[in-house]
């Protein structure tokens, strides 16, 4: 167990690194240079060249890898080159808002696909199933910002019933905060609940044919009571490993939503950074990014173990 | 067993998925530079809102600036915000590009124009409650003339030093030396004539900080003016609020918010819900028939300092030759470029040179386009195989421009690579490194045709090199203040004959409001939104 457990750690600890060196060199090959983004038209030979050499972009490029790794295991995850401001101090702000959003989503997201879900397998013959179905391949082929456009010019700018946009910190004004995050949460959501749905139905319908069912069912027990006693705990296992992945889906869709809803998240961040070749900033956000998808894995087996029984006797090889 | 094999095997492929997103990411990062405006930040207009318990204003705006020194750097945001609002100048350039008084009463210039005595306000005070004194007016030239006062360079607390945009010194170089005769007057003496540099005074190089605040310009406003900074919230938004101690007729709101928005829709939203009161630079002309309700809103449309420019290599051998240069004009359906991509709003302009310059004149018809002689001077240049890369800054109007262009240089049998470069990368190989045939990008600083002067910007991209420009610029500069315009208008006129660019356009001031706001400057002359004139209802 305690080999099992020192042994996920190591391969958590090579895939931040590999993650590390991936970023790090994607970033570095970036069209542009940084130093000549920041100088714009003030830009000549010579002041790039000590625009770079303040920068400290004029090292190798090892250096400043390990520079930066290290810095990163101390909590420091540099300065940004256009502001100078520390990163970390750019970057506190605006994880109650994307942590808010991916939460709620996938929230949401789950409340509206296990039910629908289920509906749709238990009466796949009938003509509720068929219109889940139908639901759900509609869902999935509208991306969220499209989703979330045409939200908030329904209920934002027709209606005025919500916030078309913006955010307003949970501290300053809690209902404010609430009425700001439900059109993005719903844009996210509906998407990720559409492919959920679909999910959550193929689960369903593998446990309608377990012998275990068969038998619950043949002792009499109703189709809903069976479900729920032997059913959700064995659907569970398959959705669990859905769910990690599309928190991280939900996360790189936040990027998006955030632009179209102007919240200030990770994700306008890392745009509004990219488009100034701030690096320093770059990287940090994906690598954040990147821990943010690893830890939810190492959960998501965390989760198995909780769920299924048969994992937690023997542990796996 | 069943159940183990799947999940073991999901592990690696989420790992995978993992780094995939990341690059996922780096890559829609690094597509998505397209929104960096022209050679500097476009600049804005204003507006209010209406009238809650505490006055406020937000206005929308992009891009974010960078730093709160307004001085330290190209791009004009920071200015936008900051200048008029929270610092103020000597004397303040009008909408119709009128100089007027502001920190000084009144100036006058000695007969050989080439000292300037100045009269300051005397009830003039910083927010610190200081006064602005002739003394403090000094230090603001010598710090952006050399980056030093007293002698000694200004150090942030840190010790770094507190930086100077080289377009804001270029204009002090005329000045010799500025001298404080008693509180309230300041003679400055130029090494030559130059009208020209007035008007830089009234624009963000001449703006006056506190002197005790310039170590920190960076993070604390230290102006004049009827508004100072309160929060700036980084990617977010800057908010100004009142300064409760402003020596003149004290600003109409609490708090003014700038609202950085990148994306045009979500600004265009916010305004049609009410969120905000006035969209500074309305980025998606074609959107504009949303407001046309005047009820609820109000588009003003005037004008800015911004060239809209196909700049031509005149180094680059195809183009050295001016009749190829000419026939490129003549080739070029300016108005039909206006419709496309502006959605025919805006001006077209024949030469470096807008319609609040004092010495403007409508050169439009200077190798106006006429395709049949655009092919008849190809041919008596023996250009008749000509192949042009043309790199315009990936920027939404400039590449809708390019593609227009190239099909019209194609129709005079120009052969065009169209090859549009990220703005990075266009600075780096365009405007630095000079690797172009042709380009666009805006020249958003005012009166800028100096910028063909190749003893004043030797290493400039133009690659404009005409000793009779210089001349004529600077006779025009030098000359007594009643003959500069007609002056300068044989500079601008010299630049069209030469054909040394193709002016496509003048970028239209698109300001949006609410119908409750009154007051936005309809045309944009210095790199300031003023809210100083807005009022709401």
């Amino acid at each position: 167990m305690i080999r099992s457990i020192a042994g996920r750690l190591g391969v958590f600890a090579l895939s931040l690194l590999g993650a590390s060196v991936v970023i790090f060199l994607a970033c570095q090959a970036l069209p542009g240079d940084p130093a000549t983004a920041l100088l714009g038209t003030s830009a000549t030979p010579e002041t790039i060249a000590a625009k770079r050499a303040e920068l400290g972009l004029d090292r190798p490029l090892p250096v400043r890898y390990v520079e930066w790794v290290a810095g990163m295991l101390r909590g420091d995850f540099g300065r940004s080159f256009a502001t100078g401001d520390s990163v970390t101090a750019l970057i506190a702000p605006t994880l109650p808002v994307t942590g808010s959003l991916a939460a709620l989503s996938l929230l949401l997201a789950i409340v509206i696909a296990l039910p629908l879900g289920m509906v749709s397998a238990l009466r796949r013959r009938h003509w509720q199933g068929g219109a889940v179905s139908v639901l759900a391949q509609l869902g999935m082929a509208v991306p969220a910002f499209w989703a979330g456009i045409l939200l908030s010019i329904f209920f934002g700018v027709r209606l005025r019933v919500l916030p078309p946009n913006m955010y307003v910190p949970f501290a300053q004004d809690p209902v404010e905060w609430a009425r700001h995050l439900v059109l993005p949460v719903v844009s996210l959501a509906l998407v990720q609940a559409a492919v959920l749905i679909r999910y959550v139905r193929s689960a369903f319908l593998e446990v309608l044919h377990e012998d275990y069912f068969r038998t619950a069912r043949a002792v009499g027990w109703t189709q809903g009571r069976a479900l729920l006693r032997h059913g959700v705990r064995n659907a569970a296992l398959s959705l669990v490993t859905v769910l990690g992945l599309q928190l991280a889906a939900i996360l790189v869709g936040a990027v998006v939503v955030e632009k179209v809803f102007i919240l200030p998240g990770l994700g306008s961040l890392l745009l509004t950074y990219a488009d100034r070749k701030d690096v320093m900033v770059l990287q940090a956000v994906v690598m954040l990014l990147v821990l943010a998808v690893l830890v939810i894995n190492a959960l998501v087996e965390v989760a198995y173990v909780l769920i299924d029984p048969r994992l937690r006797a023997g542990g796996r090889a | 067993m069943g159940n183990r094999t799947p999940h073991t095997r999901l592990g690696l492929g989420r790992r995978v998925a993992a780094v995939a997103a990341a690059l996922a990411l780096t890559t829609l990062a690094a597509c998505t530079g397209q929104t960096t405006p022209g050679t500097s930040a476009p600049g804005a207009s204003a507006s209010p809102t209406e009238a809650p318990a505490a006055k406020t204003l937000t206005i929308a705006a992009h891009p974010e600036l960078i730093t709160l020194d307004p001085t330290a750097q190209a791009p004009a945001a920071s200015a936008q915000a900051q200048l008029f609002n929270v610092y103020e100048t000597l004397l303040k350039i009008n909408s119709d590009g009128v100089p007027q008084p502001l920190l000084a009463q009144r100036w006058e210039v000695s007969p050989d124009g080439r000292t300037y005595t100045f009269y300051l306000n005397p009830t003039a005070k910083f927010a610190s409650g200081k006064q602005v004194t002739a003394e403090a007016v000094v230090k603001n030239i010598d710090r952006i003339r050399t980056g030093q006062v007293d002698g000694k360079p200004v150090t942030a607390p840190d010790g770094t030093p507190v930086p100077v945009g080289a377009k804001y010194s270029t204009w002090m170089k005329v000045v010799q030396s500025a001298t404080a005769v008693d509180p309230t007057t300041l003679k400055v003496t130029l090494t030559r004539p130059s009208n020209t540099w007035l008007y830089a005074m009234g624009d963000t190089p001449g703006l006056i900080a506190d002197p005790d605040g310039f170590a920190t310009l960076a993070s604390k406003s230290a102006g004049s003016g009827p508004y100072q900074v309160k929060e700036w919230r980084k990617g977010d938004s800057l908010v100004l609020e009142r300064n409760p101690g402003y020596w003149g007729t004290p600003g109409r709101f609490d708090t003014v918010t700038f609202k950085y928005i990148a994306d045009p829709n979500a600004m265009n939203s916010a305004l049609l819900a009410g969120t905000i009161d006035i969209i500074a630079n309305e980025q998606a002309p074609d959107s504009l028939a949303q407001f046309a309700d005047p009820a609820r809103f109000t588009i003003v449309e005037g004008s800015t300092n911004a060239e809209v420019t196909m700049s031509m290599n005149n180094a680059s051998p195809a183009l050295k030759d001016v009749r190829v240069r000419r026939a490129i004009a003549l080739a070029i359906d300016k108005k039909k470029v206006l419709d496309d991509v502006q959605a025919g709003r805006g001006t077209i302009i024949g030469s470096m040179t807008v319609p609040t310059d004092p010495y403007y004149e409508d050169l439009s018809g200077v190798n106006a386009y006429n395709p049949e002689q655009a092919k008849a001077l190809l041919k008596e240049a023996g250009a008749t195989d000509l192949t042009l890369r043309f790199r315009p800054a990936n920027l939404p109007y400039a590449t809708a421009a390019a593609t227009d262009i190239t099909a019209m240089l194609k129709a005079v049998g120009i052969n065009v690579v169209l090859e549009p470069q990220p703005w990075p990368n266009w600075v780096q190989q365009v405007f630095v490194g000079k690797d172009y045939d042709l380009t666009i990008v805006a020249h958003v600083e005012a009166r800028d045709l100096n910028t063909y002067d190749n003893s004043q910007f030797p290493n400039y991209y133009w690659g404009y090199a005409n000793p009779a420009f210089n001349q004529l610029w600077l006779a025009a500069d030098q000359a007594p203040r009643e003959q500069y315009p007609d002056l300068m208008k044989k500079a601008a006129r010299q630049l069209a004959d030469d054909a040394a660019s193709v002016w496509l356009y003048m970028m239209p001031n698109l300001v949006v409001t609410k119908a409750t706001v009154t007051g936005v400057s309809q045309n944009q002359t210095t790199d300031s939104f003023d809210v100083t004139t807005i009022a709401t209802r």
